[in-house]
């Protein structure tokens, strides 16, 4: 089965109020898929229907073929949940936390115990092991609520806002957990707002807006879908001339193309055409000093998107 | 989505509702056991009942031989300013009960653990009853300490070990006490799936109670002066409204509470409510009743705390499957 996540025409409603409106959401096995848009887009809304935490209005789910709403315990058994404000009990140590998660579980004891020991390792908590969570930072928290997950083994796990409220240090250690998660073939879907982080990690990203999802693809897919353009070639030149310009603006898949000061122009393209320009370059008879190019950050996208979508709308 | 497909998905959800069911047992009672609160309220009970006992003690040496339920005696006398051991209790079980309940589900909330407790395979019965039987079961745990303290004050206080009589009713004195937690455990909890605030639902909790201590006597009595009102003076018009207002008082678990302690501890009481002459015929007055009858004179009393207490667990049940779980 490669598609771990079907939802069809997912509908939720509080009142009058659409919270997610007909979403059609296909998730992988094995790929990180993230959720992305701005804070009461229905993003948590989603992800509470999908474990059957909260019952849908209309529509239907399907996770790792099994239907949430009347088999919640096995869907629970195979998917692990990082809610988006994580807590414990304070008062326990973390291997107490734990253990009472497995017996929840029903594992048994030998079985939990090394489940532990291995959660812990893979989160870097293994000396922190019998201290009172009261003593844990955010990150150390975070690390802990995926040492939890990992106690039942399961084939998916939903993180929701994972990064949220982390410094940068414990937001990059947490990125890197994400990716060794994903090495070992499980299939992720989170949740988020802090782009430019999730961007590192996922292989598919579906855009979130007022309960819809707007656009679904691979962050280069939607640079092109919504700018038309996802890369964007940086050419240090010491003389720069409108007859350069005018040449670098014919070259084919070149979108945009503009000086930013004396000696950088940027030109804007929907593929790495960096050959061409620099060979348009010397044609027009510039000097090529550097060359750079960067892929288009998901963050513009976002934000062009989202400027988009609300002029529409105005 | 109707009541009908919500009921239709809840008889056919798979498993069984109590999976993880003693895994929150175990955690819960582990929690009450060792929380500071609970070292409080073990503190508080201990000086009152060896308080209350000792002061009984002394008052009862000098019957010792010629009284057939001393033991009895432990938990009723009382000697100005100090009430009674049962007197104490009717206050002390609904504050332990409420203490072990008013934070059940708020304080999970609040904490931030219950999304990540009921994303794990469980049912939400599991957590709500687990957190009742685990409050019950340290309820039980604490009283039938407390019962064995009484006994030991006894033996060495007294000199003399309680007939199989005594210790019958006692014990049976002690279910009921454990029952009359359980309404004000349930109480509680369910205070703690309405209110957010454990502070709010501690409050609600011990209003209900102070509202059934102080002021359902009277409200009772004024609605039956209303309600059955004595127009010509028969006597049974006053009847009427006699029994009336007794039936109103019984709603209040306290009164249940008082009357079942009053026909376990007192053997002589035949009957609770009015006693016309005529029913007292052939009845040699004074002469103790023998358990099995005193049992069957509170048996009433004893299930209608516990159909209250499963009526409250329902309610909060309902209302808990209800809540949107989200912070
Ligand atoms: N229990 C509720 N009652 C009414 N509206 C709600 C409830 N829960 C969420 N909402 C609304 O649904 C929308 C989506 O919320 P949510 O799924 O939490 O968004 P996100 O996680 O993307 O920030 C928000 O506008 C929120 O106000
Ligand atoms: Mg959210």
């Amino acid at each position: 089965m490669s598609e771990v996540i079907v939802t069809k025409d997912l509908t939720k409603k509080y009142g009058d109020f659409v919270a997610v409106d007909h979403l059609n959401l296909i998730v992988h096995k094995g790929e990180v898929f993230g959720l992305l848009g701005p804070n009461g887009a229905g993003k948590t809304t989603t992800i509470l229907m999908i474990l059957g935490l909260t019952e849908p209005t209309s529509g239907s789910i399907r996770v790792l073929g099994f239907d949430p709403t009347r088999q919640p315990l096995t869907v629970k058994a195979h998917v692990g949940y990082l809610p988006d404000q994580v807590g414990f009990y304070d008062e326990l140590t973390a291997y107490e936390n734990l253990i009472y998660i497995a017996k929840l579980n029903g594992l048994p004891r030998e079985e939990a115990d090394r489940r532990i020991e291995s959660a812990l390792q893979k989160v870097n908590l293994v000396e922190m092991r019998d201290k009172a969570v009261s003593t844990f930072s955010r990150g150390m928290r975070q690390r802990l609520g995926v040492a939890e997950i990992l106690i039942k083994q399961p084939q998916i796990i939903i993180m929701d806002e994972p990064t949220q409220g982390l410094d940068p240090e414990g937001a990059r250690e947490f990125l890197e957990i994400i990716r060794t998660l994903r090495a070992e073939g499980i299939t992720i879907l989170l949740s988020s707002h802090l782009l430019h982080q999730v961007q590192a990690v996922c292989d598919r990203v579906g855009l979130f807006h007022r309960g819809k999802m707007m656009l679904v693809g691979t962050v280069d897919e939607l640079g092109r879908k919504v700018l038309g353009k996802a890369f964007r070639i940086y050419v240090e030149t010491p003389n720069t001339t409108p007859e350069i310009i005018e040449a670098l603006k014919q070259v084919p898949e070149a979108v945009n193309v503009r000086a930013l000061n004396t000696t950088t122009i940027e030109v804007e393209a929907t593929s790495d055409i960096r050959h061409e320009v620099a060979k348009t370059l010397i044609t027009a008879g510039g000097q090529l000093r550097g060359l750079s190019m960067e892929a288009q950050s998901l963050d513009e996208i976002y934000a062009q998107y989202f400027q988009e979508v609300e002029h529409v709308r105005a | 989505m109707s009541a009908l497909e919500r009921a239709e998905i809840q008889r056919l959800r798979e498993g069984s509702p109590w999976t993880g069911l003693w895994a929150v047992v175990a955690k819960e009672m582990a929690d009450h056991l060792t929380s500071a609160r609970m070292r409080i309220l073990e503190l508080l009970i201990l000086l009152t009942a060896g308080g209350t006992v000792y002061v009984a003690m002394q008052q009862i040496r000098a019957s010792i031989g010629s009284d057939r339920f001393i033991y009895l005696k432990l938990f009723t006398l009382s000697q100005d300013p100090l009430p009674s051991l049962i007197g104490f209790l009717g206050f002390l079980v609904p504050l332990i009960a409420i203490a072990l309940g008013f934070d059940a589900v708020n304080g999970e909330f609040n904490r931030k653990t219950l999304s990540r407790i009921l994303a794990q395979p469980i049912y939400r019965d599991a957590l709500l009853s687990g957190k009742f039987l685990a409050g019950l079961f340290t309820l039980a745990l604490v009283f039938s300490a407390i019962w064995l303290l009484i006994f030991g004050m006894g033996l060495i206080g007294l000199g003399v070990a309680p007939n199989s009589e005594e210790v019958g009713r006692l014990l049976w004195f002690l279910l009921a006490t454990i029952f009359y937690g359980g309404i004000w455990l349930v109480l509680a909890q369910m205070f703690s799936v309405v209110f957010r605030q454990p502070a709010t639902a501690a409050l609600a909790a011990i209003a209900t109670w102070l509202f059934f201590t102080v002021f359902w006597n009277i409200l009772a009595s004024l609605l039956a002066q209303s309600l059955r009102p004595i127009q010509y003076g028969f006597l049974q018009e006053a009847l009427a409204q006699a029994e009336l207002e007794l039936a109103l008082t019984r709603i209040s678990p306290n009164t249940l509470y008082a009357e079942i302690a009053i026909a376990l501890l007192n053997p002589t009481v035949r009957s609770l409510g009015f006693v016309l002459p005529f029913q007292l015929e052939g009845a040699i007055l004074g002469t103790p009743l023998p358990l099995h009858q005193s049992v069957l004179l509170i048996w009433p009393h004893l299930t209608g705390l516990i159909a209250a207490t499963i009526l409250l667990f329902a309610l909060a049940y309902v209302l808990f499957q209800r809540q949107e779980i989200r912070a």
